[in-house]
């Protein structure tokens, strides 16, 4: 889907491809914060974005496929499409969505005893709280994918 | 490495300063090493999130765990000096009011000990602290 029709140029994509291991999800959101960056997000946005690409990437290495002993380790790819009016991010894992992920309109909890407290199950509430737009793609034999969508607001959409 | 912690005496608490990033990868030590501190019986922590860059829910979970096991211990934990950025997150996942959090190191070292401990007195007070200085 190009911006302009009448300009047949392919949209820019940047892929990033890494290990489904805790360690490297420091490296993309390095890279995600370059893109926003690029794109005249603002700071907070910024933040906001490092937030939901790493709550993405932990849910794909926490709930998608485990490697069995001897083989690779499995991938996480993550893809940013920077468009004039935001940014997409995909992010994709060789889970076959048996995993349970509510896109539930987020209702924070109001605990009121120690024992309430949550200690994980976040994740998502707050990739919903930050970004604009959340869909989940995924099939019996297909990957499963996280889309995501973080609107630049109107007067920060003019550098390119 | 992403976060680094240091440990100190602070009176009969434990002062507990955190820099870097809080994630799915350093959250887990991290979590360790404040249950090794917090599971003392009465334990008394006070967290300075000063330092701290970039928080998730995994980070969140660790010191979720990690309060409820120190007030388990009948210890207490103080959390104080969270940036904007690490507010926002827990204020998201509805926590923000559910944790003491402090503005400042005083703040919740004050919670934590005895008057005299904190800020030295004008006038002498019982050890006990009961008392009001002016």
């Amino acid at each position: 889907m190009p911006d302009k029709p009448d300009k047949p140029v392919r949209p820019p994509r940047i892929e990033l491809s890494i290990p489904a291991q805790s360690e490297w999800v420091r490296v993309a959101r390095l890279t995600v914060a370059g893109v926003a960056a690029r794109q005249g997000f603002s700071i907070q946005a910024v933040e906001d974005l490092k937030v939901a690409v790493s709550e993405a990437i932990n849910n794909a290495i926490q709930h998608g496929p485990s490697s069995a002993e001897g083989e690779d380790v499995p991938m996480v790819s993550i893809a940013f499409e920077p468009r004039p009016q935001g940014l997409w991010i995909v992010v994709t894992d060789g889970g076959r969505l048996e995993r349970e992920l509510s896109l539930d309109k987020p209702v924070p909890p109001t605990p009121e005893h120690d024992a309430d407290l949550p200690e994980g199950g976040m994740g998502l509430l707050l990739i919903r709280s930050l970004m604009d737009r959340v869909e989940l793609e995924g099939g019996s034999d297909a990957d499963t994918s996280l889309k995501m969508w973080k609107a630049l607001p109107r007067k920060e959409s003019v550098r390119s | 490495m992403d976060l680094k912690w240091r440990i100190k005496p602070w009176g009969e608490a434990t002062l507990v300063e955190l820099e870097g990033e809080v994630d799915l990868h350093s959250a887990p030590p991290l979590k360790a090493a404040l249950l090794e501190v917090g599971s003392a019986q009465s334990a008394r922590i006070a967290l300075d999130l000063n330092g701290v860059s970039f928080l998730d829910s995994t980070g969140i979970g660790a010191l979720v765990g990690v309060y409820k096991k120190t007030r388990e211990g009948k210890g207490q934990i103080v959390f104080f000096g969270a940036r904007p950025r690490v507010k926002r997150v827990f204020q998201i996942a509805g926590l923000w009011n559910a944790l003491p959090f402090y503005e400042s190191r005083d703040a919740a070292l004050a919670v934590l000990l005895p008057a005299p401990l904190v800020t030295l007195p004008e006038t002498p007070v019982p050890a006990e602290g009961e008392a009001h200085a002016g």
